[in-house]
């Protein structure tokens, strides 16, 4: 069995299975967490409150009025680098063949070259979020091993998979092993680092938001 | 055709053939730059074989479906396999010769004697071990010893097709014979694989070529192939590469993708994997190459070829087994296990922090009761 074999075989099988069992666990674990009882009264109807959550979850992801000099570039880095991500992950035509592999169904893709500069201004955005990070005394303080471990694996994915498409470093096939085994790896992580973010996100900002609209107040 | 003429050098057998040397050092300077030699090569290698008698060369087969010796034998490029044929003195060809028989085995044997230390030997196949080699005997001899016993002599093997060179098809999943590449059970000489299913002709007579009149083994790659020819995948040099960057793919073999000469990346071409001079040197003079041709190339001329999942899979399409790709019912099925094993843990997981929290808020209810 070879490298490219096993990552696209077995590996990915582990993978895939290790990421099912871990998010599951993790959503569930989360979802019947004891949330604290409220002694006092609801200061809005059941029908506000689960409004005022919907409205959170959507609010957070846009800066607030009042912060917007001091977080908007940060939010700004953010969105773009996901949404280069996104890009490419989804719209790139081999990665729709092995979705389409998974999910028996594909989608059109966008042109190769174009994929590749969005790559290289994905992976650019990366090095200035990890820049910031490290730079910002706050930010340093904040981040834990799991940060760095998620953004170094997010970028290991970008790294050996614009090294497959150009062809440097080494053999095609040896590139596409380690970047599909790079795969492997971050669904491994995914449930147990911060990457799991990614399901938390919308839910978590909901339940700040309807917990303060019991309490009349407005995030 | 002029009858071979044992220790004769080479120049003198192309007068006798009625090649003048001019013509001679235009194929020499043709064939060093089609192994991308420096220019100086061409009229060196005409001086070298001008002058040198005939390098001896065995040609044994294995088992294999002679594929690569029709493939050796259509050399295309003007007077080459008559060239070929009269640089090197073919002494053993089971397949070319006319002799048969104690004959045949008598000329090997003589070839093998004569020319000790200093032959060529080409072989193409595999060679089978089970059954005590009894899968594939000439003369009632197995493969495998007479591969033992023509490798002593041999200055150098040039292994000729995937088989001999990587086991082939014989060696793909089960294996029924046992059969091994030529590298496996030779350690000892230096080995030359010139890989395919089948290899180019003008590969395997220019690796011929290039070692006999330099005497030495040409640049390698990790699978030990001959880098001019095996140094850049087909995909690097396809001339439908410019479809496969801008994201223009044929979905089937006859939509109009295909018609219009798009990439056959979605119909499991990999070229992107295959390292090969397919895409430059092509087949039949030059004529075209299978991706031409409208078909994705297999990856023939790879290790493992024939077990690395379906031929008409995508390379970036996950591999599951034998059938290649994966099927949605089996991620499903893969997925709902895990689902429903995450959903456990985290039903117990949530179970067991709800009653840590309960025993740290009602510390006197888990404390044994005085009767």
């Amino acid at each position: 069995m070879d490298l490219l074999h096993f990552a696209r075989g077995l590996g990915l099988k582990i993978a895939l299975g290790v990421f099912c069992l871990g998010v599951t666990w993790r959503i569930v674990s989360f979802a019947l967490l004891r949330i604290r009882r409220e002694y006092s009264r609801p200061r809005e109807s059941v029908f506000k409150y689960v409004l005022g959550g919907l409205i959170t979850a959507g609010s957070r992801s846009w800066p607030h009025r009042e912060f917007i000099g001091r977080t908007g570039a940060g939010e700004a880095l953010g969105y773009s680098y996901h949404l280069g991500l996104f890009a490419v992950v989804l719209l790139f035509t081999p990665h729709i063949l092995f979705l389409r592999s998974l999910f028996g169904f594909a989608w059109p893709g966008l042109p190769s070259s174009l994929i590749t500069i969005i790559s290289v201004l994905t992976l650019t955005l990366f090095l200035a979020v990890l820049f910031r990070r490290l730079t910002s005394r706050v930010m340093r303080l904040l981040s834990n091993f799991d940060d760095y471990f998620s953004w170094f694996i997010t970028m290991l994915v970008m790294v050996t998979g614009l090294a497959a498409t150009s062809h440097v470093g080494g053999p095609y096939e040896t590139l596409l092993a380690l970047h599909i085994l790079s795969v492997d790896v971050l669904l491994i992580w995914f449930p147990f680092g911060k990457l799991m973010h990614a399901f938390y996100i919308f839910p978590s900002r909901a339940i700040n938001g309807a917990l303060l609209a019991r309490k009349g107040a407005t995030s | 055709m002029q009858p071979l003429v044992d220790n004769v050098a080479v120049g003198e057998m192309l007068r006798l053939h009625g090649i003048s040397r001019r013509g001679f050092i235009k194929f020499c300077t043709a064939a060093a730059s089609a192994m991308a030699l420096p220019p100086w090569m061409g009229p060196a290698m005409a001086q070298q074989l001008q002058n040198a008698p005939r390098p001896s060369v065995i040609y044994l087969s294995f088992q294999e479906c002679t594929g690569c010796f029709e493939s050796f034998t259509r050399s295309f490029a003007p007077t080459i396999e008559s060239l070929i044929f009269n640089v090197i003195s073919l002494d053993y060809d089971d397949t070319l010769m006319a002799a048969a028989g104690d004959a045949a085995e008598s000329a090997l044997a003589k070839a093998m004697h004569d020319n000790f230390g200093k032959y060529v030997l080409i072989i193409d196949g595999s060679v089978p071990t089970g059954a005590g080699g009894g899968y594939c005997t000439a003369g009632g001899k197995s493969a495998v010893d007479t591969l033992r016993d023509a490798a002593k002599g041999a200055a150098a093997i040039i292994c000729v097709g995937t088989c001999s060179a990587f086991g082939g098809i014989p060696f793909a999943d089960p294996n029924p014979t046992d059969a091994w590449p030529i590298s496996a059970i030779i350690s000892d000489k230096p080995i030359i694989n010139v890989s395919g299913c089948p290899p180019i002709p003008e590969v395997i007579t220019g690796t011929l070529l290039q070692y006999v009149t330099t005497g030495k083994v040409p640049d390698l790659d990790e699978h030990l192939r001959p880098k001019a020819f095996f140094g850049t995948t087909i995909h690097d040099r396809c001339y439908r590469r410019p479809f496969y960057d801008q994201g223009k793919f044929a979905k089937t073999f006859d939509d109009e993708g295909a018609r219009n000469g798009w990439c056959l990346y979605e119909l499991g071409c990999k070229g992107p994997t295959t390292y090969n001079a397919c895409a430059t040197t092509k087949w039949n003079g030059g004529t075209s190459f299978p991706i031409e041709s409208g078909h994705g190339c297999i990856g023939c001329s790879e290790p493992g070829f024939w077990d690395k999942g379906s031929l008409y899979s995508p390379l970036s399409a996950t591999d599951w087994g034998k059938a290649g790709e994966s099927s949605p019912r089996q991620v499903l099925e893969l997925a709902a296990g895990a689902i429903a094993g995450g959903a456990v843990l985290g039903l117990a997981s949530a179970g067991s922090g709800r009653l840590r929290q309960y025993r740290s808020e009602h510390p006197l209810d888990s404390e044994p009761k005085d009767s």
